[in-house]
């Protein structure tokens, strides 16, 4: 009985944290398109329901009613799989994310190195995608994705380790409680501009959307999908951006810390302070999307490896040794 | 130069301007219209969805002369033609395949008596290909409709034919 209780208990807390997310993701996408249509002097969905905020929600239900088409060709299991794994390792990072002191799943002490590996897994979804659809340019595209997201996975990990010298701890809690004095983004601003950059190249967002080069690529490694699994495929990229953005302020923005402790700023809830940096970010990234063009191949992996590798690591052999010199290294190490 | 360049790369200098062009742009009026709730102006020779004309008195205009038929590029209309009781020869048929259209407007320019035209309105899809087989009591009903601004647009543009 205790157990039952335990597992409604602890299914609640998911269900908490999920469908937040999953409405978020879709107030997301609006926001995107609504600020590239502003860049663009256009109006952006404003129709569905009130300005436009239904309108994702309508794309997800026309997605839903649409058919899958399997191709004759495809891998069945592991084409049907792909979509699945991508929406779910994109959610299932948001187990460790700190959205106040105590509004956090699972407080587990390497939050950091989880949420790192569930990213790394994500390339999975996309080789899985783009290898079963047993079509040219999906398997293109899922082997220029897998090998952007690598390489610039190396370059956030040395940034993480930048972060997490001055921190002393893996865990996310503390990470965000370090800051308390000053934000990361002030002695460490440099790492944050390749983090930034970083993560657009992770995520695949414009200028390295390159697994999705409509002019040579078709739609990338979802170009055999339909339904409800090209659906799936965009509602994880959108998840993982958005954790992206959540990271980001975790690191470096100071998670769910006011920006001044003074009397009209703390009155608002921690809560208010997470997502407000996390649509900071996110706002950020669409504009970036709205003003970049797109990276060539050889440009991309010359920046991830020639430039933002040495740099960070040379960041890190400063940061540790400024640390070291001045006496300033975190007690637990 | 070249080193005006590297402090440009480093420093992300374009990239900074482009994101404070873009923020600028945000605040600027929107050069789009609220289309399906407020439309764009609709020149006064705009071909749209036919529609065949009535006289006043409800007499149809269309003489069956069958130059629109002849003219038709795209061979979308099919028109038959009787002799009336009255001794005046009068279409018993006349269909326009909207699917075979191309909406080039020679056979509003070759119809002697301006009966079949092409109106102002654009927005007539439907949801079977069936729908938009015209037949002559659809165009009427067209023409019946619009026949205002249809008017008017003939009129406006007399000048020129």
């Amino acid at each position: 009985m205790s157990y039952l209780y335990i597992l409604f208990i602890e299914v609640y807390k998911i269900l908490f944290l999920l469908i937040p997310i999953l409405v978020s993701v879709a107030m997301i996408v609006w926001l995107e398109r609504r600020v590239w249509g502003f860049v663009q002097k256009r109006r952006g969905p404003n129709v569905v329901g009130p300005f436009g905020l239904l309108q994702t929600l309508a794309d997800a239900l026309k997605y839903i009613f649409k058919e899958i088409i399997i191709p004759a060709s495809a891998n069945k299991i592991i084409f049907i799989l792909a979509p699945i794994v991508t929406m779910s390792l994109a959610l299932i990072a948001w187990a460790v994310i700190p959205f106040s002191e105590e509004l956090i799943l699972s407080n587990i002490n390497v939050g950091i190195l989880y949420i790192f590996a569930v990213s790394s897994l994500g390339v999975y979804g996309i080789i899985m995608g783009g290898w079963a659809s047993n079509s040219k340019y999906p398997f293109l595209s899922s082997i220029r994705s897998a090998a952007q997201m690598v390489s610039y996975e190396v370059s956030i990990g040395i940034i993480i380790i930048n972060v997490l010298l001055c921190v002393g701890s893996l865990n996310l809690k503390d990470i965000v409680l370090a800051q308390q004095k000053i934000w990361f983004i002030v002695p460490l601003f440099p790492m944050f501009v390749i983090f930034f950059i970083s993560v657009l190249a992770e995520t695949n967002r414009p200028p390295f959307d390159l697994p999705e080069a409509e002019s040579e690529l078709v739609a990338g490694y979802q170009t055999e999908y339909s339904g409800m699994m090209y659906a799936m495929f965009w509602l994880g990229e959108y998840a993982n951006i958005l954790l992206m953005c959540a990271l980001g302020s975790i690191l470096f923005l100071g998670g769910w810390l006011s920006p001044i402790e003074l009397y009209p700023f703390t009155l608002l809830p921690s809560l208010f302070w997470m997502i407000a940096k996390i649509l900071l970010l996110f706002f950020l990234f669409a504009l970036t999307k709205a003003v970049v063009p797109r990276y060539r191949y050889d440009q991309l992996m010359r920046l991830g490896w020639k430039v933002f590798l040495p740099f960070s690591l040379i960041w890190v052999i400063l940061t540790a040794s400024y640390l070291y010199y001045f006496g300033m290294l975190p007690n637990s190490i | 130069m070249k080193f005006n360049r590297i402090i440009k790369t480093i420093f992300l200098v374009e990239f900074l301007r482009a994101l404070v062009i873009a923020i600028k742009e945000i605040f600027k009026s929107k050069k789009t219209i609220n289309y399906p709730f407020e439309k764009g102006k609709i020149s006064s020779r705009f071909r749209g969805q036919h529609a065949l004309r009535r006289y006043p008195n409800g007499e149809e205009r269309c003489i069956a002369c069958k130059l629109c038929e002849a003219v038709c590029p795209a061979q979308a209309i099919t028109i038959e033609s009787e002799p009336r009781n009255d001794g005046s020869r009068k279409t018993t048929r006349y269909d326009i395949d909207m699917v075979k259209c191309i909406y080039c407007g020679l056979c509003e320019e070759s119809c002697p008596v301006d009966s079949i035209v092409q109106g102002p309105n654009f927005e007539f899809s439907t949801e079977t290909k069936e729908e938009l087989y015209y037949t002559k009591e659809k165009l009427l009903e067209n023409g019946d409709r619009w026949e205002q601004i249809l008017a008017e647009n003939i009129k406006a543009d007399s000048a020129y034919r």
